[in-house]
């Protein structure tokens, strides 16, 4: 499918900010609401946008610790990947997986109530992770910006 | 903070696949009125647990193929030339997430270009020559899936 300017615009506001109603959109856009609609529903058959989802706020629900946590796999064994990303999804407190090229070949987004659960956690469902040959920690301080807009 | 019982878990569970699901359909799924589940959202969204939506693009579609994580460790450090970092870093279109982050790095961004010689430009002409960034880590992401998190 093919993207036009009018696609691009409506793409921009939509994705810095998601809560938009369609006329609010279409007048940010500069399009007419019906056409707005129309492109938006096209993008989203073409599964160029995907439905918008809601974001929880993981600390309003009591969780005040992120942790992200880097993986090196036991490259030696050929099911590494798969069976540790499947060990990682039964983890409840795991809420994003990422595989990557690089020096880093997973990391998990974990979060947990406070420092402690954290440290049960880690022990307990972390640490029993299938084929980890290396684990490397950073501990989220504090989110400076977090967009999805596309430099369109 | 406020208590959360199982139909708000469910509630919660169901918006994060899917926000446009209406608060009647919600309610017929859930065995609540559509006047009650809709109090039920409206509560979740004014305690800050539903902090908004979010729309997920195709980045390939639209000619996004290549995504980066950076782990930056800063060179000079300092009350003021964080700030001067964090200032310059989130002016960057091709930044979509910027976290202060404890450990290894400094901080981890999260990069958007059209393909490696895009990124290559990004790096040398933007990331580079922000103020007082040190080492630099790059990993090319891969694959990234989403999880419902701790929600009972």
């Amino acid at each position: 499918m093919l993207i036009d300017d009018a696609d691009r615009r409506i793409l921009r506001h939509l994705l810095a900010d998601s809560d938009l109603a369609n006329a609010d959109l279409a007048a940010r856009a500069g399009v007419t609401p019906a056409t707005c609609w129309r492109r938006v529903e096209r993008m989203r058959a073409a599964g160029i946008i995907a439905v918008p989802v809601a974001v929880i706020n993981w600390r309003a629900l009591g969780y005040e610790v992120e942790v992200s946590l880097r993986f090196n796999l036991d490259k030696t064994e050929p099911r590494a990947f798969d069976e540790f990303l499947a060990a990682a999804r039964d983890v409840p407190e795991v809420i994003a997986i990422e595989t990557f090229l690089g020096r880093v070949d997973v990391r998990l987004n974990v979060i947990a109530r406070d420092m402690a659960q954290y440290q049960q956690i880690y022990r307990t469902r972390i640490l029993t992770l299938p084929h980890i040959a290396d684990i490397e920690a950073l501990m989220l301080i504090a989110t400076i910006k977090d967009e999805s807009a596309l430099p369109l | 903070m406020i208590d959360l019982d199982d139909t708000d878990r469910d509630l919660l569970r169901a918006l994060s696949r899917d926000a446009t699901t209406s608060a009647g359909a919600l309610g017929r799924r859930f065995g609540l009125s559509q006047p009650a589940a809709w109090r039920r959202i409206k509560r979740l969204e004014a305690a800050g647990i539903i902090a908004g939506r979010r729309v997920a693009v195709d980045r390939a579609a639209l000619g996004f193929g290549v995504t980066v994580f950076l782990g930056i460790k800063l060179a000079t450090k300092g009350r003021v030339s964080l700030e001067d970092f964090e200032r310059a870093v989130t002016a960057i279109p091709e930044v979509q997430v910027v976290q202060h982050v404890l450990g290894l790095f400094d901080y981890r961004l999260r990069v958007v270009a059209r393909d490696i010689a895009d990124f290559e430009r990004v790096l040398r002409r933007r990331i580079m020559t922000l103020p007082g960034v040190g080492q630099v880590e790059a990993n090319v992401l891969l694959t990234e899936e989403a999880l419902p998190g701790p929600l009972g």
